[in-house]
C-alpha cells in the first residue's frame, strides 16, 4: 500500500473499500479467506495456534496408537497444564510493559515452602487439626507473600531503574535459597485435607454436574458478550459483525466449551474411589461397575476464573490499557499523563500473586513442598507465552494466546513422555520448538505488516 | 518590543531556567501568550526552544522560574498536571503509542468508561470518529495500530488527542516537519481556526521559513538564551534569520550581517 510508506497524505486519495485499509469491516464481499477472517473479524495468529495444538495432539494420538487422545490423558493434560498457564497469564503483562521475571519459580518454591510450613507445622497448633482457617490463613498468606516479592522486585525496577532481568535473576537466587533455609532441604508433608482440594487429586473435582452447569454457564456468557458487543455497536452506528459471522463464532465457541465438557466427563473415577464414593452416597454397587465422571479438576477451575479474571484486566480495564501503551511507547505513556513507573510495580504485583495461587496448586497437587519446587517453571512460563504470540521486545501479547501456549508445551511434554522419550530428548525438542515457534511468528508479523 | 498587552496574559513563563549536567540548556527565559495569539518560538538545534516548552507540557520540571495561567502562579511537575490548566502538546515525535488504535491513542490516560468502571471502546471509537471526520475526513483506519499508518495520519491523530479536551493552550513543536506541502496547509488553517477560537498557541520550529506567516510575535532563542521576541509586523524573515543565527536583539542586526547571510 503506497499510503503506508508515503507521509503526504494527511487526506489519502485512495478509496477506503481499498483492502489494504486494514481491518475496516466494510460491507464488501468475501473473496478469499484473508477477507473471510478480516469481515467476521477472526484473530488469525490465535487461529493458526489453535491448528498447531490440533497437529501436535493428532500427531502425538497417531505415534502413540491412539493413546494421546483419550479422555484419561486430556483430563491429566489439562491438570498438568494449570501451575504454568496460570503464571504465563500475568507473565504476559510483565513481557508486554517490556520487562521480564526470571524469578517465579524460585518465588513458587518460597511462597510454597511458607505455604506449606504454616499448614503443616504451624497453623495446628493454633486452629486445630482439621479446622478450615488453615486452609483459608494459608491461601491468604500465600497470596500477600506472592504480592509482597512482586512489589519489592517491581519497586526495584520501576523506582530505582534496575533493569528488570538483572532484579529477576538476584530473585531466582534468592527465593531459591530462601525457600531451603526456611525448612533446611526437608520435604514438607502432608498438605491440610481441604487444601489438598486445589491440587485436583481424587477429590479435587467438582464431579459431573457441576462441569456441565459450569459449561453451560459458559456457553451462556458467550452468546451475552456476542450480543452486547452487537447491540453496543449498533447504538453509536457502527457496522455491526455480519450476522452469520456472529451465528458461526457463537455456533463454534458453545461447540468447544460443550465438547470440552463432554470429554471431561468421559473421565469416570477409577474403581476404588467411585467404590468409596458409593458407599458414601449410599449407592448399591451395581454388577458392571459404575462409572462416575469426575468432572472439572479445581486447578483447572482456578486457571479458568484467573484467564477470565485477567483477560478482563488485559482488555477492559484502564490498567490493562496502560500496560499496553507503556509496552508500546513508554516516553508516549508518560506524555499522556500515565504513572508508568506505578503501573509497572503493579504488573509485577499481579505476577506475584499469580506466583501465590500457583504454588497453592502446586503444592497441594504435590501434597508435599521440597525446596526444588518450581526449578525451571521460569523458563516454561516465559515459553509459553511467547509461544503464544507475546513479543519480548513488548507492546503485544494475549492473554487466551498464553493460555494456548501453556498447552502447546505441556501437550508436547506430556505426549513425549506418552513416546517414552528420554529426559534429555525431550528437553531437546521443547527447546527447537521454542525456537521454531517464536521464528514462524516473526515471520507472520512481517509478513502482515507489509 | 511593544509595550505589554493591557490584561493578564493568558500564559506567561518567567525566568526558566533548566541545566543538565553543568549545560544551561535554558537560561532566564520568559515568554507569554495571550488569548487568541501564535508565539513562534524559533531558534537552531540546541537552542533550547524544546527545553523550554516541555516545563510547560509537564514533561521536564524546571529548575527554576515561575509560570502563570490567567494571572495566577501555577505548578506543573508533570504531563497531568498540565492537563489539568488546559495544556496540550503535539510532540515532535508526536507521542503516540505505536501498538494502539487511533481510538486508544486519543484518549490515552482519559480513557472514557462504561458505568462499571471497564473501557467504552465503543464510545471512544465513536468520539475519534467524530473528531477525526473534522479533521481528516478520509481518514478509515480506526481498528489497526498507528504504526501502519502514515506520518499525516499519525499527525491528524496527535492533532485530534489535543483537540478533544478543549485545550486553551496549545504546544505545537514542528508541527509541519513531517508533512507535505497540503497537510502543512491544513496544519495552517487549523492553527488560524484555534486562534478564532480564543486558544493561545505555542508554535515552536527550527525553520522560520515555517512559522512566519502564521505567528503574531516571534521569540528567537539561542543557546539557551532568548535573543529577543519581536511582532511580526515589525520584522522580515531576514532579520528574524540573522537573530536566529547570531544570537542578536532584531534591533541589533546591521545591513552587513544580513549581507552575510546571502
Amino acid at each position: 500500500m503506497t499510503d503506508t510508506k508515503n507521509p503526504q497524505d494527511l487526506a489519502p486519495d485512495t478509496p477506503p473499500q481499498d483492502p489494504g485499509e486494514g481491518s475496516e469491516s466494510s460491507g464488501s464481499g468475501v473473496h478469499s479467506i484473508g477477507d473471510f477472517f478480516r469481515v467476521a473479524e477472526i484473530d488469525t495468529r490465535l487461529l493458526g495456534m489453535i491448528a498447531a495444538l490440533a497437529v501436535i495432539w493428532i500427531g502425538f494420538n497417531i505415534l502413540s496408537g491412539g493413546t494421546f487422545l483419550t479422555s484419561r490423558n486430556l483430563w491429566n493434560l489439562s491438570v498438568q497444564t494449570s501451575v504454568v498457564a496460570i503464571m504465563a497469564t500475568g507473565m504476559v503483562l510483565v513481557i508486554v510493559t517490556r520487562n521480564i521475571d526470571l524469578s517465579v519459580g524460585s518465588a513458587l518454591a518460597a511462597v510454597g515452602m511458607a505455604m506449606a510450613i504454616l499448614q503443616a507445622e504451624i497453623l495446628p497448633d493454633i486452629f486445630g487439626i482439621g479446622s478450615p482457617w488453615i486452609w483459608i490463613t494459608t491461601i491468604i498468606a500465600g497470596l500477600i507473600l506472592g504480592a509482597a516479592i512482586g512489589l519489592l522486585q517491581g519497586a526495584v525496577v520501576a523506582y530505582v531503574g534496575v533493569p528488570s532481568f538483572i532484579v529477576t535473576l538476584g530473585g531466582l537466587l534468592v527465593w531459591r535459597g530462601v525457600a531451603w533455609w526456611m525448612a533446611s532441604g526437608r520435604t514438607i508433608a502432608p498438605m491440610d485435607r481441604t487444601f489438598q482440594i486445589f491440587g485436583g487429586g481424587a477429590r479435587g473435582t467438582i464431579g459431573g454436574t457441576w462441569t456441565w452447569i459450569i459449561g453451560i454457564a459458559g456457553c451462556i456468557g458467550v452468546v451475552l458478550l456476542l450480543w452486547n458487543r452487537r447491540r453496543a455497536r449498533i447504538r453509536v452506528g457502527f457496522e455491526p459483525r455480519p450476522m452469520w459471522a456472529e451465528i458461526m463464532i457463537g455456533a463454534v465457541a458453545i461447540i468447544a466449551i460443550l465438547g470440552a465438557v463432554a470429554v471431561i466427563n468421559s473421565y469416570p473415577m477409577p474403581e476404588l474411589l467411585a467404590r468409596r464414593y458409593a458407599e458414601e452416597n449410599n449407592i448399591a454397587w451395581p454388577e458392571g461397575g459404575l462409572t462416575i465422571p469426575l468432572g472439572l479438576a479445581t486447578p483447572v477451575l482456578v486457571t479458568i476464573v484467573v484467564a477470565l479474571l485477567m483477560n478482563f484486566v488485559a482488555t477492559r480495564t484502564r490498567y490493562g490499557r496502560y500496560v499496553y501503551a507503556i509496552g508500546g511507547n513508554p516516553e508516549a505513556a508518560n506524555l499522556a499523563g500515565i504513572k508508568t513507573r506505578w503501573t509497572i510495580v503493579k504488573t509485577f504485583m499481579i505476577m506475584g500473586l499469580l506466583v501465590g495461587i500457583a504454588a497453592g496448586v502446586q503444592i497441594a497437587r504435590l501434597n508435599a513442598a521440597t525446596s526444588g519446587l518450581g526449578t525451571l517453571t521460569e523458563l516454561y512460563v516465559i515459553a509459553a507465552a511467547v509461544i503464544g504470540g507475546t513479543s519480548l521486545s513488548g507492546g503485544v501479547g494475549t492473554i487466551p494466546g498464553a493460555i494456548l501456549g501453556a498447552l502447546v508445551m505441556q501437550s508436547l511434554v506430556s505426549g513425549m513422555v506418552l513416546l517414552g522419550l528420554d529426559a534429555p530428548l525431550q528437553d531437546i525438542i521443547v527447546g527447537i520448538v521454542l525456537v521454531v515457534a517464536v521464528a514462524l511468528d516473526s515471520w507472520y508479523r512481517r509478513r502482515v505488516s507489509q | 518590543m511593544t509595550a505589554p498587552a493591557t490584561q493578564e496574559p493568558l500564559v506567561e513563563m518567567n525566568n526558566i531556567k533548566v541545566a543538565f549536567g553543568g549545560v544551561h540548556a535554558v537560561d532566564d527565559v520568559s515568554v507569554s501568550v495571550d488569548a487568541g495569539e501564535v508565539l513562534a518560538i524559533v531558534g537552531g538545534n540546541g537552542a533550547g526552544k524544546t527545553t523550554l516548552i516541555r516545563t510547560l507540557s509537564g514533561a521536564h520540571p524546571a529548575d527554576s522560574g515561575e509560570i502563570k495561567i490567567d494571572g495566577k502562579h501555577v505548578t506543573i511537575n508533570n504531563p497531568r498536571d498540565a492537563k489539568e490548566f488546559g495544556v496540550e502538546t503535539i510532540y515532535q515525535t508526536l507521542a503516540l503509542a505505536e501498538n494502539q488504535d487511533a481510538a486508544s491513542n486519543m484518549f490515552l490516560g482519559r480513557e472514557l468508561r462504561s458505568r462499571w468502571g471497564t473501557l467504552d471502546d465503543t464510545a471512544m471509537e465513536d468520539a475519534t470518529r467524530k473528531m477525526m471526520a473534522r479533521l481528516n475526513p478520509k481518514f478509515q483506519n480506526f481498528r489497526v495500530p498507528v504504526q501502519s499508518l502514515s506520518g499525516g495520519q499519525r499527525q491528524s491523530i496527535a492533532i485530534a488527542k489535543a483537540l478533544y479536551f478543549n485545550a486553551r493552550i496549545i504546544i505545537m513543536d514542528e508541527p509541519t516537519a513531517a508533512l507535505g506541502p497540503m497537510e502543512t496547509a491544513q496544519v495552517a488553517e487549523l492553527i488560524i481556526q484555534l486562534k478564532s477560537e480564543g486558544i493561545g498557541i505555542f508554535l515552536i520550529s527550527h525553520d522560520i521559513h515555517d512559522v512566519f506567516d502564521l505567528a503574531d510575535r516571534i521569540a528567537v532563542m539561542h543557546t539557551g538564551n532568548l535573543a529577543g521576541i519581536v511582532n511580526k509586523a515589525d520584522v522580515t524573515k531576514d532579520e528574524v534569520l540573522a537573530m536566529i543565527i547570531m544570537g542578536k536583539q532584531a534591533s541589533d542586526v546591521t545591513e552587513s550581517d544580513l549581507e552575510e547571510l546571502h
